[in-house]
């Protein structure tokens, strides 16, 4: 049984008079532990994709089935809570709260399913320490790299155990210095089971992935996979 | 589960202020203003009337004045009504339950210069009885209150106040002295002890004759009106007392059925009711007022909060990426809104009460400032209402916002 499952999903926007199709009549499946590239030019549907993936967006048509159950059919609410529970989200952007420190940060998504301080406190430090940010957990988002923050992302995506990772091009506001060091914490987490989904239009990134999904026009275009699933 | 989330969002909320402090100052200034104007004006007007009761207790409870009462009708056709002797007269006979009846007259023009010597002043005269004693609430100094006998009698004696001692040069013991009234000479048996100012009125500036002298002194060609307080014998009996009284001075004064009366029974209650109803209405008309100034302050907490959502949509598509549902944004928002009202109506509540003695301390004789506690309630309902009405629209505006839009939000 596959972890999630998308089958004849589309998306239509209407820009202005215009009805513009992101998805059209995808169908992809991907297992526990996988390590998957989305790869595609700008505007080929990709991001649409991973917002649908996450649950921040939803089909226009289609069905999507994530741990055995139908997200399609879910309210804002439950979706919210498909979010809290199964997807840790990484962003291009790092997308931390500004007046949060590190710790506040990676102890957020804890409060929406009801964790007690105490408790939240301790699972977040183990989070920080895990991603090496274990001495840099009362800095403000602004005191720190980019590196670093994108650290506190995955810190923050990872506290809840996600049943999915996913991330939107994770390293498109680092130096090639500190892509390399992001990309091998990426690694690190697939080879403890991890599943990884990571959206990017870099090459040297998705040859990272053990499965290349390409989009083009709303479509897969190809899909391959470059080593075994074990 | 749910008390999780509130003690959370209060969380939120409150470093949410604190991270803004001054913003949150100016905006919850409208609330300021509104609450501390609640509470001064409250303190005031109870003080004002702990004060006014305060005085008018000085008539007992269980007394009854009568006095008479020209129409606005009568007056233009040069009808005055009169309060005569022999209405006093007449009372004192007929009607039942009476303690005391004390009648009070004023002088008609020119008797209200006093002299002593070369010394000259003008001052309240009054004709009265002995028991004008307990009703004045006046206490003697030197010498002895008027007694029954120097009514009847007519004797030409004169009780005295500490200021017409002192404006006419008399021995500190005046007892024995002649003054002259208009024309006519009385002697002094008596100076009351001084009883200070009230609204910075001296209460000492008068002089007191035997009624009957009065009435002699007046003459036959000025009929003179009459002031009345009667004491009753028995509590509870004010009704049936005024309904005789009026009964009895209808026919004394030959008025038929339809005509109105030409005088007024006042009970001490009536007069508190009257200054109550005043009060009333002025309090109803500055709750208005300050009704509307709590209005405006929520509408400056209502546009503040909207702007603070969408100055934080980003932040608010972040946290609903991460899982957070609508009613924890919406709770968040709200006990923002909430708590800046509360903070609002605490500084508001310190302020007013400020005012309130500042206030006390500048008016002579007034009471210390009396905030009751209905005023604190009302105020700090008041501001948690606004908080709530104003409050749950941008608080619903931010529960509402798609995550996409939001998190894409720059």
């Amino acid at each position: 049984m596959a972890l999630l499952e998308i089958q004849q999903l589309s998306k239509e926007y209407l820009m202005g008079q215009q009805l513009l199709r992101a998805l059209d009549n995808v169908t992809l499946s991907i297992e526990q532990s996988d390590y998957v590239a989305i790869t595609g030019t700008s505007g080929s549907g990709k991001s649409t994709m991973l917002n649908i993936l996450g649950c921040l967006d939803r089909p226009t048509a289609g069905k999507y089935v994530l741990n055995n159950k139908d997200v399609s059919l879910l309210n804002p609410d439950e979706l919210a809570d498909i979010r809290n529970h199964e997807i840790g989200f990484i962003f291009q952007s790092f997308n931390l709260l500004p007046r949060a420190t590190a710790l506040d940060n990676v102890m957020q998504p804890l409060i929406y399913r009801g964790m007690r301080r105490a408790e939240r406190k301790r699972v977040a430090t183990e989070a920080l320490e895990h991603v090496g940010l274990g001495s840099r957990m009362d800095h403000l988002p602004n005191q720190l790299s980019g590196g670093q923050r994108q650290r506190v992302a995955i810190a923050r995506a990872l506290v809840t155990n996600p049943s999915i990772l996913l991330a939107d091009e994770p390293t498109g506001n680092l130096d090639s210095h500190t892509t390399i060091e992001i990309m091998k914490l990426f690694d690190e987490l697939h080879a403890q089971k991890q599943t990884i989904i990571i959206v990017t239009h870099e090459p040297e990134i998705a040859n990272h992935c053990h499965r290349i999904v390409r989009l083009a026009d709303g479509q897969i275009a190809d899909d391959h996979r470059t080593r075994e699933l074990r | 589960m749910l008390l999780f989330d509130f003690t959370e969002s209060l969380g939120a909320a409150l470093r949410s202020i604190r991270a803004h402090g001054l913003r949150s100052f100016l905006t919850t200034l409208g609330i300021i203003i509104g609450v501390a104007a609640v509470i001064a004006m409250v303190s005031i007007i109870q003080g004002f009337s702990y004060m006014i009761n305060q005085q008018f207790e000085g008539l007992g409870t269980n007394s009854v004045n009568v006095q008479s009462f020209t129409t606005r009708e009568n007056r233009l056709q040069g009808r005055i009504a009169r309060i005569t002797p022999e209405d006093v007269e007449l009372l004192s006979r007929r009607v039942e339950g009476i303690a005391s009846i004390s009648p009070i007259m004023y002088p008609t023009a020119g008797m209200n210069q006093v002299r002593f010597g070369s010394e000259v002043t003008n001052t309240q005269v009054t004709g009265s009885t002995y028991s004008y004693q307990d009703v004045g609430l006046l206490y003697m100094k030197f010498g002895r209150f008027i007694s029954e006998a120097d009514s009847t009698t007519r004797r030409r004696v004169a009780i005295i106040g500490e200021d017409v001692r002192e404006d006419l040069s008399l021995p500190e013991n005046p007892v024995g002295q002649f003054i002259k009234i208009g024309e006519e000479w009385v002697r002094i048996i008596g100076l009351t002890e001084p009883r200070g100012q009230i609204f910075g009125q001296s209460q000492d500036n008068f002089v007191i004759l035997p009624f009957n002298t009065m009435r002699t002194l007046v003459g036959n060609q000025n009929r003179p009106d009459i002031f009345v307080q009667i004491a009753l014998s028995e509590v509870g009996t004010i009704e049936s007392v005024t309904e005789r009284i009026t009964t009895l001075l209808r026919n004394a004064h030959g008025l038929d059925s339809t005509d109105e009366d030409d005088f007024q029974v006042q009970t001490s209650e009536q007069l508190t009711d009257t200054f109550n109803t005043i009060i009333n209405s002025v309090t109803l008309v500055m709750s208005g007022i300050v009704g509307i100034s709590l209005l405006v302050g929520g509408i400056g907490i209502m546009n503040i909060m909207l702007v603070s959502v969408t100055e934080r949509t980003k932040e608010i598509g972040i946290c609903k990426a991460i899982g957070a549902k609508r009613h924890q944004i919406l709770l968040q928002f709200l006990f923002e809104a909430l708590l800046l009202c509360l903070l609002g109506g605490l500084v508001g509540l310190v302020i007013g009460y400020g005012i309130g003695v500042l206030v006390a301390s500048v008016i002579p004789d007034f009471p210390g400032a009396v905030v009751p506690l209905w005023a604190v309630f009302l105020a700090f309902g008041f501001s948690a209402m606004v908080g709530l009405v104003f409050g749950i629209m941008p608080a619903a505006k931010a529960a509402n916002l798609d995550p996409i839009d939001a998190l894409r939000y720059e």
